[in-house]
């Protein structure tokens, strides 16, 4: 392991739909980080941004945003114009992953279940009829189906829909976050997220989180209030199956060309098989956050991890 | 407690099943965590009722804050009564005069703001279930209020003359009739909050009498009377009842907000238990904010900073005016002649709460019209403040505004006759912005 990266900045913020999310998480990492003896700058990316890192340039920069601004990976192509090392996924596979859609595509390539869907944009709808549309995804996907954004994060826009006659409205709330839908065939079964570290060794599979919201839906309001979703670290799930969700979600991982920190979001149906739902490439790391829980039930230290992590970063 | 470990899970939160029961609403927000973007400079906010404080005399309160440290620092910096300065509350009777009030400093409670005094009288007043009117829309973070202690919320309604007297009578018999106890009325009668409209006199005088009939108190809440554009606003309801109106004022928006300093001015028996109850919740509101009012009022023309204010929110109302009659004439909204707020009524079948991830994306900010019901209506109206953004940026505002509501309105058109959403009518379609807009 090389020297630890004297000056971090630490993205957070943003003009994304998650701006709150990344500032919590922003604030959790920089904590982390100063109380691991590193010096960290908090920093809005705004209109002032590129002339404050040509003229401080940091050793390394964590951006810890998510939605648009940070996991389209335009950013992230900047800092490499800069030639400026940070920490997570390169720009290509960041915006690769970011579309649900595509992911699941490359993720599928590489041989890893995911649930049978359909990813539709707003402009279909509009040339092809709402109905005829609605009517072929009717027919495709029966019983209920899960409709996301095809790009966002944090279940912002995403319905579950158990009757046909509710999809109209499901897809309106997608649409209002991106201009393409996914729907997918919801599958039953226990909801678990792996989540990966690489410090520079190779990808790691931390153990398994099982999400069980009170609710019964993982909304954005069971993910951020603390008590509305029980956790199980590890997931109550049989060795061979943790097991096989951890390679599963590695193979994901690697499909989608990440590096550094991911976290993959999988359902294990009754016959033990883990299907790949989507992929975060800056996963939340605030207080209620699955990643910081995993850390935990592996036994690491936050701010130990966060800091080998921005030392990989360093690595020419 | 919750369990913890393996066989149980964790639920993050060990105090999880101990909260009280008036917590149950009280979680993360998706809508909530929308507005954090409205910070950003980039982003028109119409949301937030953000007093313009730079157009405040900043020498003049550089003296003030000065003059207070060095005459009077050890009184500024230690407790103070749990009822207020005595000179301050001589000032706010100066204040109140303005609006035809005629009371003694004795019945005036200063406060953590006119927020806390909304708190305390619904501390002393609700019980579980009991019932406070509102007008329909009213104040949000009122509602927060009186949820927190469990009051069932019942709006009466209002037009563009303020509440509906006869709404709050027919309000008021059917819930006697179903035996509930009714404990007071709130209302903003001045430039109201949300809907930026004002209770004409007769109407004030008819809606104390019914209250008076009905034994029921009135909380009349004012914060913007002051803040009028063009004819002063009738005067307040307390100066024609001194014994069934509390009544709560505030420097917050003909000063500023961050001295958090309010007051009520409620009947002698109120305002001994207010005293007591504030004594509980803060031992004594802030000495040094209210020695810093204090010096300001009386070293300062604040009659003529009102005046200032006057002007800049009168040319913020104007440009957004302005802005909807250009770019959104097919739709209806309210003409304040003060305060903060225009409220915006959208096509029946637009949902504003849905529609907030496309503003944000479209980089402006409004607040949602069900925040100020308590029963889920309002999903066709915002709340548009102007208080503020510059002229400029709120035209902009309004521009990005028209594109959000246009492709709403052109993604539910998409979907008609889909079964749920087959309501687009043609004639609640948006004219097109005019090509001179910069």
């Amino acid at each position: 392991m090389t020297t630890t990266p004297r000056s971090i900045v630490v993205l957070a913020g943003g003009l994304s739909h998650e701006r709150d999310i990344s500032l919590r998480s922003g604030r959790r990492v920089a904590d982390s980080l100063q109380q691991h003896g590193i010096n960290v700058v908090m920093r809005d990316p705004d209109a002032t941004l590129i002339d404050y890192l040509v003229e401080n340039r940091p050793d390394v920069i964590w951006p810890v945003l998510h939605g648009a601004s940070g996991e389209d990976g335009s950013l992230k192509a900047l800092l490499d114009f800069l030639g400026i090392p940070f920490v997570g996924s390169r720009s290509d596979a960041t915006r690769l992953a970011w579309d649900k859609p595509t992911a699941k595509t490359l993720v599928s390539r590489a041989g890893v279940a995911t649930p049978h869907s359909i990813a539709v944009t707003r402009d279909s709808f509009r040339e092809l009829g709402a109905s005829a549309v609605l009517g072929v995804i009717g027919g495709e996907l029966q019983g209920s189906v899960v409709v996301k954004p095809g790009k966002g994060g944090s279940a912002q826009g995403v319905v579950l829909v158990d009757a046909h006659d509710d999809l109209p409205r499901a897809m309106v709330s997608a649409y209002t976050y991106s201009e393409v839908a996914l729907v997918e065939q919801k599958i039953t079964g226990t909801e678990i997220a792996v989540s990966i570290i690489d410090t520079g060794d190779g990808p790691v599979a931390l153990p398994a989180i099982e999400i069980e919201p009170i609710s019964g839906v993982y909304s954005f309001e069971a993910r951020y209030t603390a008590g509305e979703t029980r956790y199980y670290a590890p997931a109550r799930i049989s060795d061979e199956v943790a097991a096989k969700a951890a390679e599963t979600a590695i193979a994901a991982h690697t499909a989608l060309g990440l590096r550094h920190i991911s976290r993959i979001d999988l359902i294990v149906d009754s016959a033990g098989t883990p299907w790949f739902l989507e992929a975060s490439t800056m996963p939340g790391l605030t207080e209620t956050s699955l990643f910081p829980l995993a850390l935990e039930a592996a036994g690491h230290d936050v701010g130990w991890v966060y800091s080998a992590l921005a030392d990989a970063a360093a690595l020419p | 407690m919750t369990t913890q470990g393996q066989s149980g899970g964790n639920n993050l939160d060990p105090w999880y099943d101990h909260y009280a029961d008036r917590t149950a609403g009280l979680s993360a927000s998706e809508v909530r965590a929308l507005f954090a973007v409205a910070s950003r400079p980039e982003v028109v906010s119409l949301a937030g009722g953000m007093p313009f404080v730079s157009a405040l005399p900043k020498d003049r309160l550089d003296d003030t804050l000065d003059r207070v440290m060095r005459d009077r620092g050890p009184v500024a910096l230690q407790y103070g009564s749990g009822q207020g300065d005595p000179k301050l509350r001589e000032q706010i009777l100066e204040v109140m005069a303005l609006e035809g009030i005629r009371a003694s400093a004795d019945d005036i409670v200063v406060t953590t703001g006119s927020q806390h005094a909304l708190e305390l009288i619904t501390k002393l007043f609700i019980n579980p279930g009991d019932i406070v009117i509102a007008e329909g829309p009213s104040y949000v973070t009122a509602m927060v209020v009186f949820r927190s202690f469990q009051a069932q919320i019942e709006h009466a309604d209002m037009d563009e003359f303020g509440l509906i007297p006869e709404a709050l009578r027919t309000k008021i018999a059917s819930l006697k009739a179903e035996g509930k106890s009714l404990k007071f009325l709130y209302t903003i009668p001045t430039f109201s909050n949300p809907a930026g409209v004002t209770l004409t006199w007769e109407r004030r005088i008819e809606i104390l009498e019914i209250c008076r009939s009905e034994g029921i108190l009135v909380l009349e809440d004012n914060p913007y009377g002051l803040l009028y554009f063009d004819a002063p606003p009738p005067h307040a309801m307390r100066s024609v009842d001194d014994e069934g109106v509390v009544y709560l004022g505030t420097f917050s928006k003909t000063l500023a907000p961050g001295f958090r300093v309010g007051w009520a001015l409620a009947p002698h028996a109120i305002r001994e238990k207010l005293i007591l109850a504030n004594e509980a919740a803060v031992l004594s509101p802030s000495s040094f904010s209210q020695l810093v009012i204090s010096d300001y009022l009386a070293t300062t023309d604040w009659k003529g900073q009102i005046d200032t204010f006057r002007g800049v929110y009168r040319d913020r109302r104007d440009a957004l005016l302005q802005g909807l009659e250009d770019y959104l004439p097919d739709l209806s909204w309210t003409v304040p002649n003060g305060g903060f707020y225009v409220w915006l009524t959208l096509p029946d079948h637009l949902d504003s709460k849905a529609m907030l991830p496309r503003a944000v994306t479209e980089l402006v900010a409004y607040t949602p019209g069900t925040a100020f019901y308590a029963d889920g209506s309002g999903r066709n109206k915002i709340r548009l403040s102007f208080c503020y953004p510059t002229p400029d940026f709120i035209r902009e505002g309004v521009r990005r505004l028209t594109k959000v509501i246009n492709g709403e309105l052109e993604l539910l058109e998409t979907f008609a006759g889909t079964g749920q959403l087959d309501v687009i009518r043609d004639d609640v379609k948006i004219s097109s912005p005019p090509p001179n807009i910069n």
